[in-house]
């Protein structure tokens, strides 16, 4: 569990780095702890998890990313946990999630698989079929991005 | 658009930034240009929303949030009006409209389990929509969203 401290330390580090030449030191000053607090802190939270990754995220339709799939594809339960591996073994593939089976929807593993082209996304999902020895499977294109945040927590309540 | 100093940026910091009490000065470094050059170009491609996100990328789950996929059958006449009901909840953070019956696929986060229940009744209620796959992951394999720029 996050305590008062590592929340509000959330609450600032999801604003984005600063961009000044002590960004820790300023995060810090407006939180009341030392600089040296808040890297412990944030290497605390690299280690646990908390935070995945400590970078940047990119829009990846600026890098010329613009068709995405998700792919659902239906395994046998006892071969999902093979299955989840050799799918994200795939650098075309940047998400792989086994999700609980909704009536009607049979399929149990999800995909999202970024290509340049629609074409390049379907070559893609054949070769995981192939490596995978799935068969069952729907591309599903996004023909729109309605929405994408970044979560903002902790901010109300 | 980019240029290649962007693109080394990019590729740079997709990956890893210092955590150290100079991040901007060390990746000046790497890059063998100067600190100011590193953070004016870095405010640039924020302000151009190359980057959306500078700094930590928190794992939903381990800060406490729950979550969950969902997908709703929307008539394409409805799709907008809908879209604005959904998208109005900060819970949700993705949102793709997909080329299959099921078209409306979003994300919610919420802070409890409840708090999740209750932003999905509440979208359900709003909109009258009835036909949804409501998809919480059990397992997670993969979740990488840096590109190679190169």
């Amino acid at each position: 569990m996050l305590n008062k401290l590592d929340r509000a330390l959330v609450r600032e580090l999801q604003e984005g780095l600063p961009l000044v030449k002590r960004p820790f030191l300023a995060i810090a000053q407006k939180l009341g702890m030392s600089e040296a607090e808040v890297l412990a802190r944030v290497r605390k939270f690299i280690e646990r998890g908390v935070i995945r990754r400590f970078g940047a995220a990119v829009r990846h339709q600026d890098l010329g990313y613009v068709a995405n799939a998700m792919v659902v594809w239906r395994v046998p339960d006892e071969r999902v946990p093979e299955v989840g591996r050799i799918m994200a073994s795939f650098s075309e593939v940047t998400h792989c999630y086994e999700r609980v089976r909704a009536s009607g929807w049979p399929y149990n593993l999800y995909t999202v698989i970024h290509g340049r082209t629609e074409e390049q996304c379907r070559e893609a999902a054949a070769r995981i079929a192939e490596a995978a020895g799935v068969s069952d499977y729907l591309l599903l294109f996004s023909m729109a991005e309605l929405k994408k945040n970044s979560m903002k927590y902790f901010v109300e309540g | 658009m980019l240029d290649e100093l962007d693109r080394r940026l990019l590729n740079l910091v997709q990956t890893r930034l210092p955590v150290a009490p100079e991040p901007y000065r060390e990746l000046a470094q790497e890059l063998g240009v100067a600190e100011e050059e590193v953070i004016g170009r870095l405010r640039r491609l924020i302000e151009a929303k190359v980057i959306r996100r500078l700094g930590a990328i928190f794992d939903s789950r381990k800060v406490g949030y729950v979550g969950t996929l969902c997908a709703f059958k929307v008539p394409a006449e409805r799709v907008a009006e809908v879209a604005a009901e959904v998208n109005r909840h900060p819970g949700v953070t993705h949102n793709y409209l997909r080329d299959h019956e099921y078209n409306m696929w979003f994300t919610i986060l919420a802070g409890s389990e409840a708090g999740l229940n209750e932003t999905l009744r509440e979208i359900k209620e709003r909109t009258g929509i009835n036909e949804c796959l409501v998809l919480p992951a059990a397992n997670i394999f993969k979740i990488r969203v840096n590109f190679d720029l190169a």
